[in-house]
């Protein structure tokens, strides 16, 4: 069983992921790719009382989740991978050929961040870097949850800046 | 004078939640007790989970309160309290709030915020039930 989704959230592990997703796709692991995350004991543990007995949590470096890459997708129950960041996300995808979806799940408002979506905002060298995945044949979208539309990467990049 | 409400009224804890949950819950907290004053509504829609820090932060300072509810127990809030607990080691993290709950809780003016967190946990827990044929 491949991993069903690969997300780039900046929340990592919430409601969305554990409940909004975890639920209609009967998710069992999270593979949660952070390198400062992934590195301290005390980050891990954070999340870790997040999430529920029944879901498996696994913390992975960039560099450790291309490694143990073929373990998860090995694994036969329903899994997600969660990145922080479109960097990480595409340092990732470009040591992983086998990545071939990324759903932008939440990027936030910060500052030098256009909004593309309510919950998708995006700087211009972040468009530019989910545009070199696209290039590469990975074929980006923009989901929150499973009950809202797919909106494909061209689209969000062209679309109204009030969130439409 | 003190300026300041009475104590049955003054601010002693966070409601932190998904969508309008927590304005909701509080608003209702009001119409049942005339005490909604005591919880402060948060919401976390449009935040980064940098942003849901910072937020939650400044509103118990602001709050001066120690006590936070959330609504989700693996959700953005809880995750953030946590985070905070880390440099306020006196707060009090109740997840999985509901509205039995956030009632006990106004009106535990006998207890501190932490112990009656705690009471108001119990409250909420023994308040779920099941009426009719569940199976």
């Amino acid at each position: 069983m491949p991993i069903d989704i690969y997300r780039i959230d900046d929340r990592l592990i919430h409601g969305q992921v554990v409940v909004g997703w975890g639920q209609p796709l009967n998710l069992r692991f999270i593979v949660l790719v952070d390198d400062e995350v992934a590195c301290c004991d005390w980050e891990r543990e954070l999340y870790r009382m997040g999430v529920p007995p029944n879901f498996e949590l696994h913390f992975e470096t960039v560099a450790g989740a291309a490694d143990n890459f073929g373990k998860y997708v090995q694994d036969r129950r329903h899994g997600i991978l969660v990145t922080r960041d479109i960097t990480a996300m595409a340092k990732l995808a470009a040591l992983v050929p086998e990545i071939r979806t990324v759903n932008l799940g939440g990027l936030h408002y910060s500052e030098g961040r256009h909004k593309r979506l309510r919950y998708v905002f995006l700087t211009e060298e972040e468009e530019q870097a989910l545009r070199g995945l696209a290039q590469r044949g990975v074929v980006v979208t923009a989901q929150d949850v499973p009950a809202t539309r797919a909106v494909p990467l061209d689209e969000l990049l062209v679309s109204r800046r009030d969130g439409a | 004078m003190s300026d300041q409400p009475p104590y049955e009224l003054r601010t002693r804890a966070v409601v932190a939640g998904h969508g309008d949950f927590a304005l909701g819950v509080v608003s209702a907290v009001d119409q049942i007790t005339g005490r909604g004053s005591v919880l402060v509504p948060l919401t976390n829609r449009g935040l980064s989970g940098d942003d849901i820090v910072r937020v939650l932060r400044e509103a118990l300072v602001a709050a001066g309160a120690s006590v936070v509810f959330t609504d989700l127990p693996a959700g953005s809030w809880t995750i953030a309290a946590r985070r905070l607990q880390r440099e306020r080691p006196d707060m009090v993290v109740v997840t999985g709030a509901n509205l039995p709950s956030l009632l006990d809780f106004v009106f535990q003016t006998g207890l501190a915020p932490g112990p009656a967190a705690g009471h108001a946990a119990d409250k909420g827990r023994g308040s779920l039930a099941v009426i009719g044929n569940a199976d």
